[in-house]
């Protein structure tokens, strides 16, 4: 697990407003010792791609009520949510249901 | 009712998280196919499987009700979003299926373009409409694209509910459009189609004057609650008046029923209690002649999305007035993330919700049992039976009341305030030109305007700065209905008393 990880992140349903307005983002998470899980990504996000108003996208360490989560196109639900161990190529798709995004 | 026990008790057991057996969770409808989402609390699916179910569940929705019939022309009003386009892709598999239970009406879109009311420029609202215009040319429905600035030339009939009944005791409108429709065919023929103020929808451009109205109404309307209820209010006059002048006789709206568990809450909140009933119902009566019905409203905002993105059904995301605002933003906003943050915790906060408002039934006033649907006693704007005749010992007639006391003395404070401001007024009016208002007009309008509407419009109403920017087909209404109620109480004296024991 030491090799650095690529995922294809997609935001939808206005989700992207809170991203530059971009659907579609590829990223490469830096390496780390421990495997990298959800709870970790959402965190790395935070941190590193969110342009404004974090608290429209998270709500404390997971996603805000409202934003669906979809790890390879199922329901993150299925995988565990924050504890699901993420792996190279994973497709991570957020989209939120809210009114007006 | 013992399920209602077994419910809480189900409840509080398993609210702790349902362990989650592993990845390879199984389809709990066909055991075998690998389970893609969960829909409620346990009921996994797999993708086939949420198909066929999420297919049928539209059917057995349209199937259950029995409102629409054969050939009826049907106004699909689709606002880009995910709702309103998955209900776009259930009626045209509905339409093209092979199979007996085929749907048989015939559909139309209407699409209201609300950018004008949201600062969006012209650009943006242009690369909305091209989307959608691909999503529509490609179901093959005629469309209408109608920006939101046509409710400047709005004609005041869409304010009067119209008949359903065959024998109409008030076929005014009816036979206004239809005498429209056939006016037009014959201008068709002679070829000599010059719009004489009524809306030519083939054509989606707008007047720049409009667009500076639409500007004025929605800046002098002061909180975004009043600013959400303004545009939903005109929107839905906009589609009527598609529908009707289309001849379309029902409306569908995509409305889910996490969406109108949200409505019923925040209309509660809004003053809308009286309505609720037709607000979030399956079929909405209240314009009679054009019913609006709510296929959408059994599915859940995640069973859409979920669809959306496994079956890629386009749909595009167009911002709003509540796009990026924070939570305490709108009285709309704050009760949706009430119910979205409540259902995070207990997955059963919607269906629970949304439930009651199947129930919920509007008793009539009895002046409506009566022979004729009398405009008068309709709100102005929504078109809901006024609530507003609740008899003295009332919490409305209290409001009433302090609020009448509390501008006395305002009144008696602003004499020189007033006085001074009158120049100001004048100028302001000036600008705004064409609608012909004068200052010394403005107060008693607004007051005026009150006595029409139910409860939650005069909310509405009273956070305006300036009432005079509504679009003139309201407020020539409003004058109408004014006279006539003023007339009647001059003649009352010599009129027979109708309801005599």
């Amino acid at each position: 697990m030491a090799a650095p990880l690529g995922l294809h992140l997609e935001f939808g349903g206005g989700a992207e407003l809170l991203f530059d307005g971009v659907k579609n983002h590829h990223v490469t998470l830096p390496d780390q010792s421990n495997p990298w899980d959800m709870k970790q990504l959402l965190a790395w996000i935070r941190g590193n791609m969110l342009k404004e108003r974090p608290e429209l996208f998270m709500q404390g360490d997971t996603v805000r009520p409202g934003i669906l989560v979809l790890i390879n196109d199922a329901d993150w639900e299925l995988m565990g949510e924050l504890d699901y161990q993420l792996q190279d190529k994973d497709n991570v798709v957020f989209i939120s249901t809210l009114h007006g995004g | 009712m013992c399920q209602v026990e077994e419910d809480y008790n189900g409840l509080e057991c398993n609210q702790e998280k349902i362990p989650v057996s592993g990845l390879n969770r199984k389809c709990m409808k066909c055991k075998e196919g690998t389970a893609v989402l969960i829909i409620r609390v346990s009921d996994a699916f797999c993708r086939s499987c949420f198909k066929e179910y999420f297919i049928h569940k539209f059917r057995a929705m349209l199937g259950k009700n029995r409102v629409i019939f054969p050939q009826e022309k049907v106004l699909l009003a689709v606002s880009g979003g995910a709702a309103s386009c998955t209900m776009l892709s259930q009626v045209q598999e509905g339409l093209s299926r092979d199979a007996p239970k085929k749907l048989r009406f015939m559909p139309g879109i209407v699409y209201i373009d609300d950018g004008g009311a949201c600062g969006r420029s012209e650009d943006e609202r242009q690369t909305s409409i091209s989307q959608l215009k691909n999503i529509f040319t490609q179901t093959g429905f005629p469309y209408f694209i109608v920006p939101l600035e046509k409710v400047f030339s709005l004609p005041t009939s869409v304010l009067v509910p119209g008949t359903s009944d065959p024998d109409p005791s008030n076929p005014c409108y009816k036979q206004a459009v239809d005498k429209y429709l056939k006016e037009k065919q014959k201008l068709r023929e002679e070829e000599a189609v010059c719009a004489v103020a009524q809306l030519n929808l083939e054509d989606s451009a707008y007047l720049p004057e409009h667009k500076l109205a639409l500007q004025r109404l929605f800046s002098s309307l002061k909180t975004l609650s009043a600013k959400q209820e303004m545009l939903q209010t005109l929107r839905q006059h906009l589609i009527l008046h598609v529908a009707r002048e289309n001849s379309y006789s029902k409306v569908m709206m995509g409305e889910s029923c996490s969406r109108l568990a949200v409505k019923l809450l925040s209309n509660i909140a809004l003053g809308r209690g009286a309505a609720l009933a037709s607000d979030t119902g399956f079929s909405d009566p209240r314009f009679g002649d054009v019913v609006i019905v709510r296929p959408m409203r059994d599915y859940s905002s995640k069973e859409i999305t979920f669809y959306n993105r496994m079956f890629h059904v386009p749909s595009v995301f167009i911002p709003g007035l509540d796009t990026k605002s924070h939570d305490k933003a709108s009285i709309q906003r704050l009760t949706e993330s009430f119910v979205t943050n409540l259902q995070a915790d207990f997955p059963s906060t919607v269906s629970t919700i949304y439930r009651t408002s199947e129930k919920l039934h509007t008793v009539r006033p009895p002046q409506s049992q009566s022979t004729e649907p009398e405009p008068a006693s309709k709100c102005l704007l929504c078109l809901c039976a006024l609530d507003t005749t609740a008899d003295k010992a009332s919490a409305f007639h209290a409001t009433l009341i302090s609020e009448q006391l509390s501008q006395l003395r305002l009144q008696e404070g602003s004499v020189d305030l007033v006085a001074g401001s009158s120049d100001q007024c004048c100028v302001e009016d000036q600008t705004c030109g064409t609608s012909g208002c004068c200052s010394s007009k403005r107060t008693p309008v607004q007051q005026d305007l009150k006595t029409l509407l139910c409860y939650s419009c005069r909310l509405t109403v009273k956070d305006m700065a300036a009432v005079n920017t509504l679009p003139p087909y309201i407020l020539t209404e409003a004058e109408k209905r004014q006279r006539r109620s003023q007339m009647k109480v001059e003649i009352s004296e010599y009129l027979l008393e109708e309801d005599q024991d």
